[in-house]
């Protein structure tokens, strides 16, 4: 089984794209299964199972950092996944932790763009778009091409090495590279690791310290004007 | 890759029907028009063109550029692409400003040669011959106004990208000068491609596509007696021109009245 991570700031067109994908994999004789990680709220998991009659759960982070939260479930997701008999896991997650990834080495990260969203964006995301495989920029028959051709520019800026493919996921056109990406993905395994490195360490606020100002606090601490750094006790 | 031809192969309609014309062939040079009703496919033909439909889209139709499937470094590099498309938008959602747009496009656009920077003045140059005010290059793009915005779009493709195919969405709706842009236009050799209700842009071509409901009905070659009497509506829409002018300056008509008599 092949796992697909999708993430992407809210309403870009993450389910839309992987409707169509969920759509061709079909066509090619193979089973999708869907998982979504949320914070509070999602209802593509009912939406898809009822369109394609496929394996789709849900799970809300709470708490936890959706992507660590990814990192956690990934391992029964994947059983689960394949005692479905599913031949691809899709994972749609809202990343909207800026600092983590929620990509796995060994899977296909695809972060979900949109043209419409201004040409800052790409400056923005930080290791969701740096550490992707595929910048999948959704909404292009919303811009002209002249604006599609310099949002693609700003993304490459940022990240020389991400692939990107541009769509429109309302009618599915440009959706046939991205399953070649799948194609060529290697199958999951039992080890896998999170891409990247997460950021620093908790802070005292992290476990409920909630004062107000640097000088309350231990671990990693940020002054206004200087640098994060270590006051150890 | 020197450009000779595009062939668009015919695919269905928005009912399924194929399409009635199955294949069209656009040689270097060629003037065209796509003409038909609101909603019949125009948007979607040149769209298809953009994009080297390969049965891909909700059309499936095909673009053969010189007789072949199109290479993919066409639609992945921006300045391998030799399509350049003035959609029929009238805003932009760029939060940039216009001089650092058009900076960023001109270096993703072009490969060697011209300076980005002299490559932008021409670019708002030819721009600010088609507006009424000028765009200033300080201005972010989100501030142009719609005929400002279709001029910018018009200079872009014919300066900046300077590709040897260029497909134009009813430029007549812009309110920017249309004789102008069209003078301008035609001292290229390139295959224009028009999205048109406007009778002076169909005359103008070598040949018209007409569209009903989402398909090519028929490819109606511009007749000997049509060419003749377009030099009469070109009159005739200069001195529509002139009045809209006129109206937009803030003056009065009261001496045109026997113009319009010597052109109607
Ligand atoms: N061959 C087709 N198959 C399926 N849908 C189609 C086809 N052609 C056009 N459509 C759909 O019909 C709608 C109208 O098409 P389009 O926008 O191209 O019209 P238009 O001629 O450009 O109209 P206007 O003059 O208003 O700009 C769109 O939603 C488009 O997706
Ligand atoms: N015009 C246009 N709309 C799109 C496109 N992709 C998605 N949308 C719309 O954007 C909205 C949000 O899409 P959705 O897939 O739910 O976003 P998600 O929150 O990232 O999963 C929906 O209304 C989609 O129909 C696109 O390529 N073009
Ligand atoms: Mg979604
Ligand atoms: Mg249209
Ligand atoms: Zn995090």
């Amino acid at each position: 089984m092949k796992l697909v991570i999708c993430a992407g700031p809210a309403t870009t067109g993450k389910t839309a794209v992987l409707r169509h994908i969920i759509k061709k994999l079909r066509d090619g004789g193979q089973l999708a299964a869907f998982l979504k990680i949320d914070v509070q709220y999602a209802e593509e998991d009912e939406l898809l199972a009822r369109e394609f009659g496929i394996p789709t759960r849900k799970v809300y982070s709470g708490e936890l950092c959706p992507d660590h939260c990814n990192v956690m479930v990934l391992g029964d997701a994947l059983q689960w996944a394949g005692k479905a008999g599913a031949d691809v896991l899709l994972v749609e997650t809202a990343g909207l932790c800026l600092r983590c990834s929620p990509y796995v080495d060994g899977g296909l990260g695809l972060v979900v763009l949109e043209a419409t969203s201004g040409m800052n964006l790409p400056l923005k995301v930080g290791p969701m778009l740096s550490l992707a495989d595929v910048a999948v920029v959704t909404k292009i028959d919303r811009v002209s091409q002249a604006e599609r051709e310099v949002f693609r520019a700003r993304i490459q800026e940022v990240a020389p090495a991400v692939r990107v493919r541009e769509v429109n996921a309302l009618h599915g056109i440009g959706i046939d590279p991205l399953l070649e990406h799948i194609r060529q993905t290697p199958h999951a395994t039992d080890h896998m690791l999170l891409r990247g490195n997460p950021p620093v360490g908790t802070c005292t606020i992290c476990v409920g310290k909630k004062e107000v100002g640097w000088q309350s606090h231990f671990g990693v601490v940020r002054p206004l004007e200087n640098q994060a750094f270590y006051r150890g006790e | 890759m020197a450009i000779e031809s595009i062939t668009i192969l015919g695919g269905h309609g928005k009912d399924g029907g194929e399409e009635p014309v199955r294949r069209i062939d656009l040689r270097m040079g060629d003037v065209v028009s796509i003409v038909g009703p609101t909603g019949s496919g125009k948007t979607t033909l040149i769209n298809d063109i953009e994009l080297f439909a390969d049965a891909n889209t909700p059309t499936g139709r095909r673009i053969l550029i010189n007789g072949a499937v199109a290479p993919a470094e066409f639609r992945d590099n921006p300045a391998r692409n030799p399509i350049a498309l003035i959609t029929q938008h009238t805003t932009f959602l760029s939060d940039m400003p216009v001089q650092g747009f058009l900076e960023t496009h001109a270096r993703i656009r072009t490969d060697v040669g011209e300076p980005a920077e002299s490559l932008v003045e021409r670019t708002l140059a030819f721009a600010n011959q088609l507006t009424g005010e000028p765009i200033l290059v300080r201005s972010r793009m989100t501030e142009l106004s719609g005929g400002q915005t279709r001029a910018l779009l018009i200079a872009d493709a014919t300066i900046l990208c300077n590709t040897p195919i260029v497909l134009l969405d009813e430029v007549e709706n812009a309110g920017i000068h249309r004789s102008r842009a069209l003078e301008l236009l035609r001292a290229y050799r390139k295959i224009f491609i028009f999205v048109t209700h406007d009778p002076r842009i169909a005359l103008l071509s070598d040949y018209r596509i007409v569209m009903r409901n989402g398909t090519v009905r028929q490819v109606l070659h511009t007749a000997a007696d049509e060419r003749k009497f377009s030099a009469k509506v070109t009159k005739l829409d200069d001195f529509l021109s002139r009045l809209r002018e006129r109206i937009r300056m803030g003056e009065s008509l009261t001496d045109l009245e026997a113009e319009l008599e010597a052109v109607a």
